[in-house]
C-alpha cells in the first residue's frame, strides 16, 4: 500500500529552524485529499547508508511529485552525494527502500536499473564530459541508456535522429555553434552546459543535479542555474538538486530537504523557510 | 641546542634498527655477495679486461662501410625495423581487449582478472628471445617468427600497463554515462578507454621503442632481422662489419627513442 506520507518528517527545532509543516502531497491515487492527483516519481523510505561501520545517514524518507524541483542541503559529510548515488542505484544502500519512476532500485536487476537510469539525467559538481571527444558526442552519448551499442559511441557513428536530438539540445543551452569543438577545449561553464544537453537529450522524467555550479564562478553559476531551472520547467522535469547555496536553495527549489546529524531532519517548502534559519542547517 | 630547550628531548639523527630490521639488513647483504660469487665476479679479470677491450676496438675500427656492405646491412636493419613495427601494432592492438579483461572493476568478473593478468605475468617473465625460439620451432626460421615473438611480448608489456591505465582513470565520465543507463561495454567504449588514451599512446610508444631494441638481437636465434649479421661478424672475427652493425643499431635505436619522445610530447602535450 502507498500510504499517503507526510513529508514534513521531524522537527527541525534543534537547528534553530521552526517546525515546519507542507502540504501533505497525495499519493498516486489521490486518496484522502482533495488536492490535483500528481504522479510519485520517486519515493523513499527509512533509507540508511553507512561507509566502513560508519553511518552516514538513516531513517531517511521523503517523496517527489511529477514537475517538483527539490533542493537537498546540509554541510559537507552528511551525505548529499551518498544519497544522490543512492537514488540512482549507483551504490547500493543498505536499509529502506528506494522507488523511482516504479523500479525498486534495492532489489532492481542491472537490466531494470539501466532501463530506469535511462529516464533519468545527472549533471555532477564536475561536467564529467570525455575530454577528447566532440561536444556533439558528449551529448550523443547521453542516448547511450535509450539506445545503447556502437551506433551512439561517437556523433559520426549516430543515426540522423540522435545527432538532430543532441544538436536540439545544444540549441537550448545556446551551444549549438561549439558542437564540433572538442571538450576540453570549453570553459567551465560551457562544459556544465554542455553536461545539461547531455542530461537532458533523452527527455528524462526526473533530473539529478550534484552541485551544478561548484566549480564556476558566481557569475557562470547563476547562468546554469538560470538555463538548468528554465529548461527543467519547460519540460515539465522532476528536480533533486544538491546545494550549498542556500539562495539558490530557496529560489530555484518548491522544497528543501536538510540532511543533519545523520538523518534528514529539514523537508518544507521553500517558500516557508528563510535563508537565515537554513543556515542553522550548517552550525 | 641543548635539551633543556625541548622538554620533550630532540629526537636523535638516526634511528637504531631493531634486531629483526639488523637481522634483515645482514641477509640482504649476504645475498647480494652471495649473488656476486655466484656471477663470478672477478677484480682480477675486470683489471685484465681493458687491454683485451682496447684490442677488440682497435680491430674493430675503422668499421667496414664497404658500399655492398652498408646496402646488405640497410636492407637487414630495414626487415628489422619492420618486424619491431608489424610485432608492436599486432601486440598493441591485441593487447586493448586483453587488457579490458584484466582490468578490476570494468567487464570481467574478479577471478577472470586474476587469471589474465597471471597469464600477462607468465608473458613478461618469459624474455623475448625465449619466445623467438619457440616461434622459430612453431613456424620456422625467418622474420614471421621474429615478429610474433615481438607481438606476444608486447601484449605482455601493454595488456598490463593498459589495464592499470583504465583502473587508474578519471571515474566521473564513467559515472556519468553510467547514470544514463548505458551498458558497461558502452561505458568502457565511450568514457573509460579515451580517458585512458592519453596513457595508452605513451604505453605504445615506449612498447614501440622496445620492440626495435628487441628485434636487433633476435637474428641471433634465426627469427630475422640484422642480429644475424652481428653473430656471423662475430663468429667470422669480422669485427670491423659487426662494428658496423653495433653503430647502425645504436644509430637507429636512439633515432626511435628521440622519434617516440617528440611523438609523445606532441600527442599527449597537446591533450591537457
Amino acid at each position: 500500500m502507498l500510504a499517503t506520507r507526510s513529508l514534513i518528517t521531524s522537527s527541525v527545532t534543534d537547528l534553530g529552524v521552526e517546525t515546519l509543516v507542507a502540504p501533505a502531497r497525495p499519493d498516486k491515487t489521490g486518496a484522502g485529499t482533495s488536492a490535483p492527483v500528481l504522479p510519485v516519481d520517486l519515493r523513499v523510505t527509512d533509507l540508511a547508508k553507512s561507509f566502513s561501520g560508519t553511518p552516514i545517514f538513516k531513517d531517511v524518507s521523503f517523496g517527489l511529485s511529477r514537475g517538483e524541483a527539490v533542493a537537498i542541503v546540509g554541510a559537507n559529510g552528511t551525505g548529499k552525494s551518498t544519497l544522490l548515488r543512492c537514488l540512482m542505484g549507483l551504490i547500493p544502500a543498505d536499509a529502506g527502500v528506494i522507488d523511482v519512476l516504479g523500479t525498486d532500485v534495492r532489489n532492481a536487476s542491472g537490466a531494470q536499473l539501466r532501463s530506469m537510469r535511462a529516464k533519468m539525467g545527472l549533471v555532477s559538481q564536475k561536467h564529467n564530459l570525455v575530454p577528447r571527444l566532440s561536444v556533439l558526442s558528449n551529448v550523443v552519448q547521453g542516448l547511450l541508456g535509450q539506445k545503447p551499442g556502437v551506433r551512439h559511441w561517437s556523433q559520426s557513428l549516430a543515426p540522423a535522429p540522435s545527432r538532430d536530438a543532441a544538436m536540439t539540445a545544444l540549441e537550448k543551452v545556446g551551444l549549438a555553434h561549439l558542437a564540433s569543438r572538442r571538450a576540453d577545449r570549453l570553459s567551465g561553464g560551457q562544459s556544465q552546459r554542455v553536461a545539461i544537453a547531455r542530461a537532458l537529450v533523452g527527455d528524462p522524467k526526473i533530473l539529478i543535479a550534484d552541485e551544478p555550479t561548484a566549480s564556476l564562478d558566481p557569475a557562470a553559476g547563476e547562468d546554469v542555474m538560470d538555463l538548468f531551472f528554465k529548461l527543467a520547467r519547460q519540460e515539465g522535469v522532476t528536480v533533486i538538486f544538491i546545494s550549498h547555496n542556500i539562495n539558490h536553495a530557496l529560489q530555484y527549489g518548491d522544497r528543501v530537504l536538510g540532511l543533519a546529524d545523520g538523518g534528514m531532519p529539514l523537508d518544507a517548502r521553500a517558500e516557508s523557510l528563510s535563508a537565515e534559519k537554513l543556515r542553522g542547517l550548517y552550525d | 641546542m641543548t635539551d633543556a630547550s625541548h622538554p620533550m628531548g630532540l629526537p636523535s639523527r638516526y634511528e637504531r634498527p631493531s634486531a629483526l630490521a639488523f637481522l634483515g639488513y645482514a641477509a640482504a647483504i649476504l645475498i647480494i655477495l652471495w649473488s656476486f660469487a655466484g656471477a663470478g665476479f672477478s677484480i682480477e679479470k675486470v683489471m685484465s679486461s681493458p687491454p683485451r677491450f682496447a684490442d677488440f676496438i682497435d680491430r674493430a675500427f675503422p668499421p667496414n662501410l664497404e658500399p655492398q656492405v652498408l646496402a646488405r646491412l640497410g636492407w637487414k636493419m630495414l626487415e628489422t625495423l619492420q618486424i619491431a613495427l608489424a610485432g608492436a601494432v599486432i601486440g598493441i592492438i591485441l593487447s586493448v581487449p586483453v587488457a579490458l579483461l584484466a582490468a578490476r572493476g570494468l567487464i570481467a568478473p574478479t577471478w577472470i582478472n586474476q587469471i589474465v593478468r597471471t597469464g600477462l605475468g607468465f608473458i613478461r617473465a618469459v624474455p623475448d628471445i625465449a619466445w623467438a625460439l619457440v616461434f622459430v620451432v612453431a613456424v620456422g626460421l625467418g622474420p614471421f617468427a621474429g615478429m610474433l615473438a615481438i607481438a606476444v611480448d608486447t601484449i605482455g608489456f601493454c595488456g598490463r600497463f593498459f589495464a592499470d591505465d583504465m583502473e587508474a582513470a578519471d571515474k566521473g565520465p564513467s559515472e556519468s554515462l553510467t547514470a544514463t543507463g548505458a551498458r558497461k561495454i558502452d561505458v568502457v567504449a565511450c568514457a573509460t578507454i579515451p580517458a585512458a588514451m592519453p596513457a595508452f599512446i605513451s604505453t605504445s610508444l615506449f612498447a614501440t621503442e622496445k620492440a626495435v631494441r628487441s628485434s636487433t638481437i633476435l637474428g641471433l636465434v634465426g627469427a630475422g632481422g640484422i642480429g644475424i649479421e652481428l653473430k656471423v661478424g662475430f663468429d667470422l672475427f669480422d669485427y670491423p662489419t659487426a662494428m658496423t652493425v653495433i653503430l647502425m643499431i645504436a644509430v637507429v635505436v636512439i633515432s626511435i627513442e628521440y622519434l617516440s619522445g617528440w611523438a609523445r610530447t606532441k600527442i599527449i602535450g597537446e591533450q591537457r
